[in-house]
């Protein structure tokens, strides 16, 4: 565990980057430090690796000191990846993979062995190895520092903004990556951004920073949107914190409804069964939805496609939240959401009511938990 | 007669080609200054610049030293080291060295100061020791421009040996001295052609040398 001990950070001409910050970091899990410009954030992280020294405190790791051990063992013992990969443009990939192993003392070929096994691990084609870093996208690059700074295996890592430069459709694949190699993995890791959403999503812990180096709060993602600190945190926040909040709560004890759906070849006798329902649900042959259409518009045998409303985007149950189930309820004129199997196949449709009282439920849950957890 | 004429006379000429005064030790001579020279400027030059550039310190007093040396006319301090320590090597060595140390320590300078420096943050953030920093992530990004103020000093120093043989010292300054004096214009057209010749190799040695010792990610990003 990384323990940050009241560390304060002065510069020589008075600004204070970092104040009296205080923070447990847990192993193997993502922590997530976020905060406006000025806050200090890549700063804690640098102090972590010793690229600044702090004036006051002292940071452990695993109970000593981290000024314990010379700084470059310290700092083969930790991944470092900064925004724009940094990678060096003379190298090929494979070798700017191999940089630590070869500091280390790996010999170069069991080093280059290594180094692609981690261009797999992080997603590169085996046929990027040889190119050299101008050669790849923005996304790639990134891919590349990553793989990096994952080479000498070491238990932890520290990521300073490293998904800011690329674009949004991008981003979202590394974070996904880093998740899934995070699942993979279990490092401890610790990962600055600015990006408040990309703390929600990454981060098992979240410590939001306010500028002057201070901390405002630290608490998992769920907790942070559900119980801001302060109205810095709040507004921090940002808008609709209580749908992004939806996120948390999973969507597989929805209770799904099956009879309003129809296969699109159905006769006018299951028509007619249905005909109390204010919509139905038009699957093809397959049992993939197309749209919903109103029982005494719709002709037995043969549906005509044009006439559908939109069912908005289906969810997974047990994979999405219900934010998403609410998004597809909403997004649909019906005001019903359309939950589908792993192949897109209808399983069953739920109504902005039924999602109302699942919410409900699970807001009862939690409080339920803080009430345990209190009276502990 | 025109400049060819001359040229082809001189080059047609046998005693040109053997003896004291023949072109191979007039060639050799003025390579063997050349080739000191730079080495001796490099060995001031590169430390200098790759230190200064490295600690971002010293960039003023570089910018000084490079005018200054700039701006000392290598003929002047060639008479005058020759009145100080008459004849010999040294004499021309200085002017030859005082003029290529400006373009190497400078370019060295801005060279290792442009690299970006996000490589470099990483590097240290790895734990790279300072040396490895500045030698396996600075150095070979720079190289293109390192290399291009040796060149530029190697050519400065390749045409300015030249004026060795104004203190009596070899080279192919020799047939144009000589030659003026004793108005022989072959002389003078053919020592000027091989000092140009020899200028232009130059030029292919550098391109020769950096096509084998610069990265092709290098080379082909900056």
């Amino acid at each position: 565990m990384i323990r940050i001990d009241s560390v304060t950070k002065r510069y020589p001409d008075g600004t204070v980057a970092v104040d009296r910050l205080s923070l447990e970091i847990p192993d193997r899990a993502i922590t997530v430090l976020v905060g406006p410009s000025g806050c200090g954030k890549t700063t804690t992280l640098r102090m972590i690796n010793r690229m600044v020294e702090p004036s006051e405190g002292s940071i452990l790791l695993d109970g000593t000191d981290i000024r314990q051990q010379p700084v470059n063992t310290l700092r083969r013992s930790m991944g470092y990846v900064i925004q724009n990969a940094g990678l060096f443009q003379h190298r090929t990939i494979l070798d700017n993979i191999a940089t630590v192993p070869r500091l280390l003392g790996t010999p170069k070929k069991e080093a280059r062995a290594r180094a692609a096994e981690l261009m797999e691990r992080v997603g590169l084609d085996s046929a990027l190895a040889k190119r050299y870093p101008y050669q790849l996208s923005g996304g790639q690059q990134q891919r590349v520092g990553v793989a990096r700074a994952l080479a000498a295996d070491p238990p932890v890592l520290l990521m300073d903004e490293p998904f800011s430069a690329v674009d949004p459709v991008v981003r979202k694949g590394l974070q996904d990556e880093l998740l899934r190699i995070q699942d993979e993995l279990g490092k401890t890791i610790v990962f600055v951004t600015h990006d408040i959403d990309e703390a929600i999503k990454l981060g098992t812990m979240v410590a939001v920073l306010r500028t002057g180096g201070r901390l405002a709060q630290f608490a998992p993602p769920a907790d942070l949107l559900s119980a801001p600190a302060d109205a810095f945190v709040e507004d921090f926040l940002g808008a609709d914190r209580g749908i992004r909040r939806l996120s948390f709560f999973p969507s597989a004890d929805l209770e799904l409804q099956t009879a309003p759906i129809v296969g699109v070849d159905a006769d006018a006798d299951k028509l007619a069964a249905r005909a109390d329902a204010p919509y139905l649900l038009v699957t093809d042959l397959d049992g993939r939805p197309l749209g919903w259409g109103e029982p005494d518009r719709l002709t037995a045998g043969s549906v005509e496609r044009e006439h559908l409303l939109d069912f908005g985007r289906p969810f997974v149950p047990g994979d999405d939240s219900l934010r998403t189930a609410l998004d597809g309820a909403v997004l649909s004129p019906t005001g019903w959401a359309v939950a589908v199997d792993g192949d897109g196949r209808a399983v069953g449709v739920v109504s902005q009511q039924v999602i109302g009282e699942a919410i409900r439920a699970a807001h009862r849950r939690v409080a339920r938990n803080t009430e345990v957890n209190a009276a502990r | 007669m025109n400049v060819l004429d001359f040229a082809r006379a001189f080059f047609s000429d046998g005693a040109h080609w053997h003896g004291y005064d023949g072109i191979p030790t007039r060639f050799t001579e003025h390579l063997t200054f050349s080739v000191e020279a730079l080495l001796i400027a490099a060995a001031i030059g590169l430390p200098v610049g790759l230190l200064t550039g490295h600690y971002g310190r010293g960039g003023n007093v570089l910018a000084l030293i490079a005018t200054a040396g700039r701006a000392l006319p290598s003929f002047g301090l060639l008479v005058l080291m020759f009145i100080w320590s008459g004849f010999g090597t040294l004499p021309v060595m200085i002017p030859l060295v005082v003029l290529a140390v400006p373009p190497i320590l400078v370019t060295t300078y801005e060279a290792i100061r442009s690299v970006d420096p996000s490589p470099v943050d990483a590097a240290r953030g790895m734990g790279m020791p300072e040396t490895r920093v500045l030698f396996q992530v600075e150095v070979p990004v720079a190289l293109p421009l390192v290399l291009s103020g040796l060149r530029t000093a190697a050519i400065q120093i390749v045409s300015t040996a030249t004026i060795a043989a104004y203190v009596s010292l070899g080279g192919l300054g020799r047939y144009i001295i000589d030659g003026l004096y004793q108005k022989n214009y072959d002389k003078v057209v053919g020592g000027a052609t091989l000092v140009a010749g020899l200028a232009l190799a130059t030029l292919v040695v550098f391109w020769a040398l950096s096509r084998l010792t610069v990265s092709p990610g290098v080379r082909r990003s900056g």
